[in-house]
């Protein structure tokens, strides 16, 4: 019996605004607002409230047999928090459906499993609070941004718990294989692998409206047809899109949601069902190691990390982001960590791409690469040097770390010692009466007790 | 084919980019075997490469019948041109011109450079076309930029072949736009007879089309390239200070080339980092005003002004170079840029500029948004990846661009111009 694994994701970045390099060292604000404002009122308006609305009405039509994923960047959530509450409020009602599952991501939808694990734990972590607090589930599935993976991030998202990872089903990955099964990590055999079958995924998210395209026009008892037409032990159809494109990349008036909504019903006929990512790794077994020793991606046709990686401005923006990661971890500056997630989005290296692709890539503000990297290289520079400006640049990173670690440990003993003084004061209180020269000892007690540390 | 070219500048002695151009549009030409190309200048001085075309000088082109010696006409024009083409063109001689100012061989004087008295030559040149078009054979007529139209449509006129003429720039090009009405009737009237339009850019195109009101359907751009450098110039090693960043304006300081925005993005970018020094080479009308107004900023001391470049220097200075900005206001083409990407400097260029069509490893800015100018500026100096990049990426472009390929280009035109000439 088949099962159809439907995800899809959420994510809007927070935009960059012109930034010359005469303002380094003068303004600390490095954003649109304007921008984001519009950017996220237009998406929640043309795609995300009317696609999770029929979202949750196929839920209910479907007497719960529809089932359905999703995830959002942190960064996104927080735009749609201050911008369009309207979404997140039908994120809960579809999440009380009880047939939506919430998958972790990392905060920033950066590329820090590229390159520094602890910074990527800890934004995976905070993400995994964010998801506990607004949705209450504790996500056991895992994709990371652009569905970047390879072995050495499965083993570090297998050590952190996660049943699951969603990648692509990319061709030189997979060779003879077929995605419509379930895998698991070479690293770590508990970690398992959902394989998206772009080609199925891609008919919706990017062929759909497109007139020119020989199967247009698509309606969902064809595409049921394809998926029923399989070869029968083949387990699991995995399609992930992005949310967006249901409204953004093909219009509304292209009928998609009508499209979707007649999938559960189309599939009811045929004897498939849907099914959540944990769903699948908890019911079905693994069939083999999935080998992934380079990174790979749901970009472009190549699937690899090129797009925001592909040329030597894109790794020297990289590079000099996350130079400064080991610090920012150390910090607890509330607006430079702000920031750092801000700036990590993979959105800010894919605009700095000299990748003639064919397809048409939205640049924002920036007209060409080379000012998409002029503009990030001012505020990244504005950005290190307040980093530096908090700790001593010429200290080691241990060495700092150590430092940090004895100052905040005699912070807590400073703290021990005072509630002990106090208890000890109120003590002699007690024993001594309303004596005032005993109170004077006892306060010159606790500073000689401070200087000695 | 047989091309009767009309000119008026040709290397070595050239005084703007029209020179470069027709050298390197020939040079491609040439490279298929069965053209023939005879190029007419106003004054050749003898040292001009005639490996692969022939050139005429017009000066030296008889418009008034005197019986001289051979030994004579040797003596005076041999050394550029063959004394049995003299008498050639003497046989040709076709109205009574012995009211005009001649020499002892019959022929006018020239300077070959843009003089006051432009006009007069412009017409002169027209007139001893009209000698050279009777006596030469050839398939189709192709005259380079204005000064020459009146000659292209004399030869027209004379022999029926068709006309293609080569737009270089206009004059809303050179003026911003206060054209003037003489200049402006000889470009229209050229256009107005001509058999097809090539422009150097599609900016140049439009301008064509739209402020000239020619047929869109005769209109073709037709950029241009470079030619490769040569071993002497490549073998330049350049000095340069490790410490400091130059960056470089190369052209004739006038209102078209845009060099006020130059020296505010300048003074924008010393405002905050000291170790980049600024080099404005070239001569021009607003020079001066470009010194005081370097002044009044207070960066004099970094923005120099080192006068007129030519031949090896220019490209001295190139190789010194971290970066090559040209501002232009209105540029035709503008072939400097591809110039510097070949000596591998990152190079900043105006939208407002016909090179910006071909290019794409090079930074396009406004020319009026100072802000992006400066900011541009200061990345490539001070981001080293992307001043390798665009050294690298940039001269692999501009290396794939050869005049081989315009001379292909043309030759399909003049093909398609012949096929449908009198129809």
């Amino acid at each position: 019996m088949k099962t159809i694994c439907l995800y899809f994701e959420i994510h809007q970045i927070i935009h960059l605004r012109r930034y010359r390099f005469f303002e380094i060292g003068s303004d600390h604000y490095y954003y649109d607002d304007y921008a984001n404002e519009q950017g996220i009122n237009e998406v929640a308006e043309r795609s995300y409230i009317p696609a999770l609305r029929t979202l949750i009405e196929m839920v209910k039509d479907s007497q719960g047999a529809f089932k359905v994923a999703l995830s959002i960047s942190g960064v996104a959530l927080e735009q749609l928090e201050i911008h369009a509450p309207a979404v997140i409020e039908l994120l809960q009602e579809l999440n009380a459906t009880g047939n939506c599952e919430f998958l972790c991501e990392p905060y920033s939808h950066g590329l820090s499993a590229l390159a520094n694990e602890e910074c990527f734990r800890e934004e995976v972590e905070q993400m995994r609070r964010k998801v506990k607090d607004y949705f209450g589930q504790e996500p056991k599935v895992f994709r990371n941004s652009s569905l970047i993976y390879d072995n050495e991030i499965g083993a570090i998202i297998a050590n952190m718990g996660f049943k699951g990872v969603l990648v692509e089903g990319a061709k030189h990955v997979l060779g003879w294989k077929s995605p419509h099964y379930l895998y698991h990590c070479t690293e770590n055999p508990n970690l398992k692998l959902l394989m998206r079958d772009f080609k199925l995924s891609d008919d919706i998210s990017l062929r759909f409206s497109n007139s020119e395209w020989s199967e247009y026009p698509l309606f969902a008892d064809k595409y049921i047809d394809w998926i029923a037409a399989m070869p029968e032990n083949e387990q699991v159809i995995n399609i992930f899109m992005e949310l967006s494109a249901l409204g953004m990349a093909q219009p509304l008036s292209s009928n998609i949601l009508e499209f979707l909504k007649a999938l559960p019903v189309c599939a009811k006929q045929k004897g498939i069902t849907f099914s959540t990512p944990t769903e699948v790794v908890t019911k079905l077994k693994s069939v083999d190691a999935m080998d992934v020793p380079y990174p790979m991606s749901w970009t472009d046709e190549e699937r690899d990390i090129s797009p925001w990686l592909g040329n030597v401005m894109q790794r020297e923006a990289f590079n000099k982001l996350y130079s400064v990661a080991e610090r920012v971890y150390l910090c607890t500056d509330r607006r430079i960590k702000q920031d750092w997630y801000y700036l990590q989005a993979s959105n800010n290296f894919r605009f700095m791409t000299t990748k003639q692709t064919g397809v048409g890539l939205n640049r924002g503000i920036y007209d060409s690469p080379y000012d998409a990297f002029t503009n990030y290289m001012n505020i990244l520079g504005d950005f290190i040097a307040r980093v530096n400006s908090l700790y001593p640049v010429d200290m080691d990173n241990e060495e700092l770390s150590s430092l940090l670690t004895t100052i905040k440990n005699q912070g807590e003993e400073l703290v021990q010692l005072n509630d002990e003084i106090k208890s000890l004061q109120e003590a002699l209180k007690k024993a001594e009466g309303d004596k005032p020269a005993a109170e004077k000892k006892a306060t010159s007690k606790k500073a000689s007790g401070k200087k000695s540390k | 084919m047989k091309v009767l070219m009309f000119g008026w500048e040709f290397p070595p002695h050239i005084l703007g980019g029209l020179g470069t151009a027709s050298y390197g549009l020939t040079k491609g030409m040439s490279q298929q075997e069965d053209m023939e190309i005879t190029f007419c200048i106003p004054k050749p001085w003898g040292d001009e490469d005639q490996s692969f075309l022939k050139i005429i000088g017009m000066n030296s082109v008889p418009i008034v019948w005197r019986d001289v010696q051979w030994d004579y006409v040797k003596s005076r024009v041999g050394q550029y041109m063959d004394p049995q083409l003299y008498y050639d063109l003497r046989d040709h001689i076709y109205a009574d011109f012995n009211y005009m100012h001649t020499n002892d061989l019959g022929c006018m004087e020239f300077s070959g450079r843009y003089p006051d008295n432009l006009h007069e030559e412009i017409n002169n040149y027209s007139i001893v076309a009209g000698v050279v078009a009777r006596q030469q054979e050839f398939d189709i007529i192709h005259s380079h930029d204005w000064l020459t139209y009146p000659a292209g449509i004399h030869a027209k006129q004379v022999s029926g072949k068709p006309l293609v003429i080569h737009v270089h720039a206009t004059d809303f090009d050179r003026s911003r736009g206060n054209v003037n009405p003489t200049v402006y009737s000889i470009e229209k009237n050229g256009m107005d007879n001509a058999d097809c339009i090539m422009c150097v850019s599609e900016l140049t195109r439009q301008t064509v089309i739209h402020k000239y009101y020619q047929d869109p359907r005769k209109v073709f751009t037709m950029h241009n390239a470079v030619s490769p450098l040569s071993k002497e110039i490549e073998e330049i090693v350049p000095k340069k200070n490790p410490k400091e960043k130059i960056v470089t304006f190369l052209g004739r300081i006038t209102m078209q080339k845009g060099p006020e925005y130059f020296v505010e993005a300048a003074a924008m970018v010393l405002n905050r980092t000291r170790n980049i020094r600024f080099v404005m080479a070239g001569s021009g009308d607003m020079m001066n005003a470009m010194i005081r107004l370097a002044a009044e900023r207070g960066i004099a001391d970094r923005f120099h002004f080192p006068g007129f470049m030519k031949g090896k220097q220019v490209y001295e200075v190139l190789k010194m170079s971290d970066v090559y900005i040209m501002p232009s206001v209105s540029e035709p083409f503008g072939i400097s840029p591809l110039e510097a990407m070949q000596c591998c400097v990152p190079t900043i260029i105006s939208k407002q500029s016909g090179c910006a069509e071909i290019l794409d490893k090079c930074i396009k800015t406004d020319y009026w948004d100072i802000h992006a100018m400066a900011d541009a500026i200061h990345s490539i100096c001070t981001n080293d990846a992307l001043y390798e990049y665009l050294k690298v990426e940039g001269k692999k472009e501009v290396d794939g661009i050869v005049w081989e390929k315009v001379g292909l280009k043309v030759r399909a035109l003049y093909e398609q111009v012949l096929k449908n000439y009198g129809k």
